[in-house]
């Protein structure tokens, strides 16, 4: 069994509002330091597959199928064994 | 006479509206087809609802995509039938690949629900022909995720083919800023297809019937399709 942990992000040309309005709250609370806040999505995947690269091959398309949308967001891709 | 089918997702909550709209106002023969099913049976519109399909999970139209009736709904738009999707209907259109581009959060991150002014762009949709030239429409916009993004390419493709049908603009008619209720690119509130028969629009034309509930303004959309099919 492996597991992919897959982070999904707005592409970085586009406005973020609720990174927007978490900085912005951020900034309220006196950490001024935070230049700029980007949120999306964690998720993870518990594949039965023979080999790490299959494993890998099937999180891809789940990604382009479904979990993503490449219009608007970028997605990365991290396999690990797991029992 | 004229058959129309209104789809129903779980979650949709716009379609006894449609049904409303076009059974009790327009007059029309009109039932809902279910999301499970694969046949659209005798149909000569197709209205995707608003709502929450699937309870907006992953992204709005997401998974109602792969559901099976949104085969059978590409199938009979890729034979020209017209269908037009409203508000979550169009991000499931956006999502299917039938439109070009995606929804994003509303700029100000708030639902939005208000009435709305619209100038329409493109007449020669099934969806627009009868929209008469120089009226506004004024129709409500209920949405949290209706912030229209395309690439630049595809935004120039859409403004080149003359695909923008509807843009927010003030009541004056001119597409600003304060016009814009969710930060959508352009101001665009609704596009089509290359070949036209595919209609997303974030208003609601079926909430804007009866004079007597604020606006009859969505009629012109349906007298549209009524005169087209």
């Amino acid at each position: 069994m492996f597991k992919a942990e897959i982070n999904v992000t707005l592409r970085k040309s586009i406005l973020d509002p609720k990174g927007k309005a978490a900085r912005e709250a951020l900034h309220q609370l006196g950490y001024n330091g935070i230049n700029d806040v980007r949120i999306g999505k964690y998720i993870e995947l518990f594949i039965e597959a023979p080999s790490k690269e299959e494993a890998e091959s099937i999180a891809r398309v789940s990604c382009e199928k479904l979990l993503a949308n490449e219009v608007m967001e970028d997605f990365t891709i991290s396999i690990t064994k797991s029992n | 006479m004229a058959t129309f089918g209104v789809i129903v997702f779980p979650g949709s909550n716009c379609d006894h509206d449609a049904y409303h709209a076009l059974k009790h106002i327009m007059g029309v023969d009109t039932r809902f087809i279910f999301h499970k099913e694969t046949d659209l049976g005798h149909v000569d519109g197709i209205v995707v609802p608003g709502g929450f399909s699937y309870g907006d999970y992953l992204r709005s139209g997401a998974i109602a995509r792969f559901s099976p009736v949104m085969q059978a709904v590409s199938d009979f738009a890729a034979k020209g039938g017209p269908v037009i999707g409203i508000c979550n209907g169009f991000q499931i259109l956006l999502e299917s690949g039938l439109l070009p581009g995606a929804m994003l959060h509303n700029e100000q991150l708030r639902f939005t629900c208000k009435h709305v002014w619209l100038k329409t762009e493109a007449f020669d949709t099934p969806f627009t022909s009868a929209i008469p030239k120089d009226t506004l429409l004024h129709i409500p916009v209920a949405h949290g995720e209706g912030n229209y993004y395309a690439d630049e390419d595809t935004l120039k493709q859409l403004e080149d083919q003359n695909r923008i049908v509807f843009r927010y603009v003030d009541a004056d008619g001119n597409a600003s800023r304060e016009a814009n209720p969710n930060g959508a690119i352009g101001n665009i509130a609704g596009i089509c297809n290359e070949k036209r028969n595919v209609v997303g629009m974030m208003p609601h034309p079926e909430r804007a019937m009866e004079t007597l509930l604020g606006s009859a303004d969505g009629k012109f959309v349906f007298d549209s399709v009524m005169q087209s099919i």
